[in-house]
């Protein structure tokens, strides 16, 4: 009998363990749940106060067109670069699988479409998100966590209003004259594979997408990436302007920002697609 | 057009508050408190900050001193408490008011934080380019002064990534009062730095309060500091105000935690 005390104490103090294990995995459980709708929280409460900030003076043009300049005029070499091989790409495959039916001479028609309605926008925005995006946030976390965020902030600059701002409205004007000049690069591209390479006809080609694509293609694609270029401007602006954590921190900030961008991106593509044709959601 | 004017001008750069320089206390913090959670930091800290002398707050590690300092300047809105600043309770401003108020204050930060990506030049200009209608020229003629004054003036178009630690922490300091602001607030200012930087900055800090007549307040744990520079001396124990007085009174106070810092800092009292 003296040895039933222990075996008797052991067992509400397991139970009491297993009970805060569980509890433990309830409230991990809970976090991983709810963080995504904790994500989207703080993206429209820093672009509210964005807005709010945006829209009263000063107005400070110098930092709009420096933000023009980095995420759009710096951009340019990447986004023409992938759009000459991207249109190559196409033409290829186009032309290699249209041959079986005999309907190559559509091939500039299909690769006009794509590029203007999908592959110009979201190349362009993946393309801004990787270059400038991951730029922004590391900019945005140091200036964070070497206290220069708070400096402005002592020096009764309004944070937002100096940094995300210009970001921001930068963002909605560059990524689509970026996504035009994807086009027209992309178009180049592929004309020269399919004409120059494949022996395709130059008069066809440009004909059938003339003949396919209008206006209605290309306002698409720019209504996406006006789209884009704010919520890639605005998820690396969030990232970068409350990174924590030293060095390791704006690392992780980084990291996070364009994986979320990269995701947001094509989220958001099937979301503006599925309303502009009128589908509905899902 | 006169009235849009004006409001452009309020919203843009609102006016001061009032200053009454008769008043011998220019800051009154009182009963302010401050929790992360469950983790209460400052538990109703009171402590008066004297006009044109240099008061410090000491303690020891994780006493709360970076916390008060950021309720002070409002980096971050205290829980609780009054923090009177020319009589105007800077705790409770919201807005643009909260940002005329900010302009009484500057602040040196300990690890200086000067834009990285501006020149020496352009960081002490930053404010006034901000705040202030002056001509290329005015803003040239005052931040060359300053610069000047506090021996910066060569390092005029360098980056701040180019400048020594020392010389870092006096173009911060001259950032702080390029705007005439009454009231600078160092944080840690030698945490980090050599002998002779530390004393460097102890004099830079004692020179910007007999040269401008700024009120000086500094958060620190460096004894050898307080001893040289402190007109009015604070200890911060466990969130609250352990002892205050001037640092003959600090130096030799019975409050046993103050006594036990004092003394495992190895000052020589007499």
């Amino acid at each position: 009998m003296p040895d039933a005390a222990p075996t008797a104490s052991a067992t509400p103090e397991k139970t009491s363990k297993l009970r805060d294990a569980a509890q433990g995995a309830g409230e991990w459980l809970i976090k991983v749940l709810l963080s995504p709708f904790v994500e989207i929280g703080a993206l429209f409460r820093l672009l509210w106060e964005a807005v709010f900030w945006g829209i009263r003076p000063p107005y400070r043009g110098r930092l709009f067109v420096e933000a023009m300049e980095f995420i759009g005029i710096g951009s340019i070499f990447i986004v023409s670069l992938t759009a000459l091989f991207v249109g190559g790409v196409l033409a290829l495959q186009l032309v290699d699988g249209f041959r079986d039916f005999g309907a190559e001479n559509q091939t500039g028609a299909v690769i006009g479409l794509a590029l203007a309605r999908e592959v110009g926008p979201v190349f362009a925005a993946l393309m801004v998100t990787s270059r400038a995006g991951s730029a922004m946030t590391t900019e945005l976390g140091s200036m964070r966590v070497t206290n220069q965020i708070d400096a402005l902030v002592t020096m009764a600059v309004n944070p937002v209003q100096y940094l995300v701002v210009p970001r921001l409205v930068a963002g909605c004007v560059m990524v689509p004259v970026l996504t035009m000049l994807f086009n027209i690069v992309g178009v180049f591209g592929a004309f020269f594979v399919a004409v120059s390479l494949l022996g395709l006809d130059p008069g066809v080609f440009m004909d059938r997408l003339r003949w396919l694509v209008d206006w209605d293609d290309v306002s698409q694609g720019l209504t996406k990436a006006v789209v884009f270029g704010l919520a890639v401007t605005l998820i690396a602006c969030r990232q970068g302007f409350y990174a924590a954590g030293g060095a390791a921190g704006v690392g992780r900030a980084t990291n996070r920002a364009v994986v979320q961008s990269a995701i947001a991106i094509l989220v958001l593509d099937y979301i503006v697609t599925s309303l502009v044709l009128g589908q509905g959601l899902f | 057009m006169r009235v849009f004017r004006r409001n452009l001008i309020r919203l843009t750069r609102p006016p001061l508050p009032p200053q009454t320089k008769d008043d011998p206390i220019h800051v009154r913090i009182r009963d302010v408190h401050k929790s992360y959670g469950d983790h209460r930091v400052l538990d109703g800290v009171s402590l008066d900050i004297y006009r044109g002398k240099t008061n410090l707050v000491i303690g020891p590690s994780g006493s709360g001193k970076t916390v008060l300092m950021r309720q002070l300047i409002r980096l971050e809105k205290p829980d609780s408490g009054q923090l009177l600043v020319n009589g105007v309770d800077f705790a409770k401003l919201e807005g643009l008011d909260l940002a005329a108020m900010r302009r009484t204050f500057g602040m040196v930060f300990q690890m200086s934080a000067l834009f990285d990506s501006m020149t020496t030049f352009d960081n002490v200009a930053f404010p006034l380019r901000e705040h202030t209608d002056l001509s290329r020229a005015e803003v040239r003629e005052r931040v060359m002064d300053r610069l000047s004054a506090l021996g910066v003036a060569a390092a005029a178009h360098k980056l701040p990534a180019q400048l020594s630690g020392g010389m870092q922490k006096r173009v911060a300091v001259a950032r702080a009062m390029i705007l005439e602001s009454e009231i600078l607030i160092y944080d840690e200012p030698t945490t980090g730095l050599d002998p002779i930087t530390t004393e460097m900055v102890d004099d830079l800090i004692v020179e910007a309060e007999e040269m401008f007549g700024v009120t000086s307040i500094v958060i620190s744990h460096d004894m050898a500091s307080v001893v040289r520079i402190a007109d009015y001396l604070s200890f911060l124990h466990q969130g609250q105000i352990a002892a205050t007085g001037n640092p003959d009174e600090l130096l030799h106070s019975e409050h046993p935690a103050t006594a036990e810092f004092v003394r495992a800092s190895r000052i020589r009292l007499d």
